[in-house]
């Protein structure tokens, strides 16, 4: 048990996937103007990885392993990943026009979110078991939900600021994402 | 000459990292060392110009609402045939970019690229655009790496990728006790890009207001 705490503590604020291992950076550029978006993208993102990972990690193990494709991954868990994306899509966009609108092309873009794939290639490479795969799946997606929540809103009153010309947009967010990386490697010590 | 025009804007004035912002993923986290830049920036021109050219080939014959699975599923396969070789032949290769070839199935310039320029234009310059874009992509990472490496390590150490005791390069540019290791950590990551892509820009601004006085005159 105190593993899998560990391994959880560990995926959401030590390693985490933005600011230590620079995942899913283009939704962290993109979406994270708007506090409301970043909660959407944040939960969106989340859903699709776990389940992704249940389902990639079910099929490596029950059908690839025994038929000996296992360099057959990387075509299939992209297969998975990218119909789960499609799924979400439909479900947001019949239940919240509204979010399905501020998320906008970032919704099919979680395809290539390296989040996902990167969580689903890590469960295989790592040899989880399958409570540690849980735990990972969700500790991740977590981490890269709360950054980018801390980071929409100080991005939100970064609009009011006044900054050069040529760091206007992404070059300061990119500066802003810097200090809440060395503020994040603080951490490193609590595990 | 047209041609020409896009290869070229591919690296500097639209370089797909710091202008596009695509494929930063991978640009700042392999960027420790001169060596994983120059390794990574061959492993992805290889690929886009591969994929570039098998899309441009297939565009005619895929029906437009699934073109996008296809897509990937080509780019997937070809990234596939890459790491299988890296792992071959160049083993130390893949221990130090780890991950984060797999991970150019997701790297949006390969994606990107298919989408905006091969699956509606010739094999040809398909073919070149992905050269001009992959070459973009390889000037980004190695400068970045090269800043990282000389500042927080002090030297710049090239080793042959295929036989790792062939030391090419190794030389000493900082003596060791004014290093800034913090250039190698995330930290040292972030602020290199936003200093290069504020460059970046500032240099768009300045062709931007070249271009704008000439149609004046």
């Amino acid at each position: 048990m105190g593993e899998l705490v560990t391994l959880l503590v560990t995926s959401v604020l030590i390693n985490n996937v933005i600011l230590n291992q620079f995942l899913g950076m283009c939704p962290f550029m993109g979406v994270s103007k708007k506090r409301s978006s970043a909660i959407g993208m944040g939960v969106a993102v989340m859903f699709v990885i776990v389940v992704a990972a249940i389902v990639t990690y079910g099929l490596y193990y029950l059908a690839l392993v025994p038929l000996g494709l296992e360099f057959m991954d990387l075509i299939t868990f992209i297969l998975v990943i990218a119909s789960l994306v499609q799924l979400t899509e439909m479900f947001i966009k019949k239940t919240s026009p509204s979010l399905y609108k501020s998320l906008g092309v970032y919704l099919p873009l979680i395809t290539t979110n390296c989040v996902v794939l990167n969580v689903c290639l890590v469960n295989i490479s790592n040899h989880y078991d399958f409570a540690q795969m849980l735990v990972y799946s969700f500790g991740t997606p977590l981490g890269f939900a709360l950054v980018l929540y801390i980071f929409s809103t100080i991005r939100e009153r970064l609009d009011l600021c006044d900054v050069p010309k040529s760091f206007i947009g992404n070059p300061i967010a990119l500066i802003v994402a810097a200090i809440m990386s060395m503020a994040f490697s603080g951490l490193a010590g609590i595990v | 000459m047209n041609r020409f025009q896009n290869f070229k804007n591919g690296l500097l004035k639209d370089n797909p990292v710091f202008s596009l912002y695509l494929g930063i993923c991978s640009t700042l986290a392999i960027t420790t060392s001169v060596n994983n830049g120059l390794g990574m920036g061959v492993a992805v021109i290889c690929v886009l110009i591969m994929s570039n050219v098998i899309i441009s080939l297939v565009r005619n014959i895929t029906p437009e609402e699934i073109r996008i699975p296809v897509y990937i599923v080509i780019i997937a396969t070809l990234v596939k045939i890459i790491q299988m070789l890296i792992e071959a032949y160049a083993p130390a290769l893949n221990t130090s970019l780890g991950v984060f070839i797999p991970l150019i199935v997701v790297n949006c310039i390969i994606l990107g690229r298919a989408e905006a320029f091969a699956s509606k234009h010739g094999v040809l310059d398909s073919a070149l655009d992905g050269l001009g874009m992959g070459l973009g992509y390889t000037l980004a990472v190695t400068v970045m790496s090269l800043i990282r490496e000389v500042l927080s390590t002090g030297m710049i150490n090239l080793v042959n990728p295929f036989d790792e005791t062939q030391i090419l390069l190794n030389i000493r540019i900082i003596p060791d006790d004014y290093v800034i290791s913090m250039f190698s950590s995330p930290v040292g990551a972030f602020v290199t890009f936003a200093i290069l892509a504020a460059l970046v820009s500032v240099y768009k601004n300045h062709a931007d207001q070249k271009a704008a006085a000439k149609e004046v005159k």
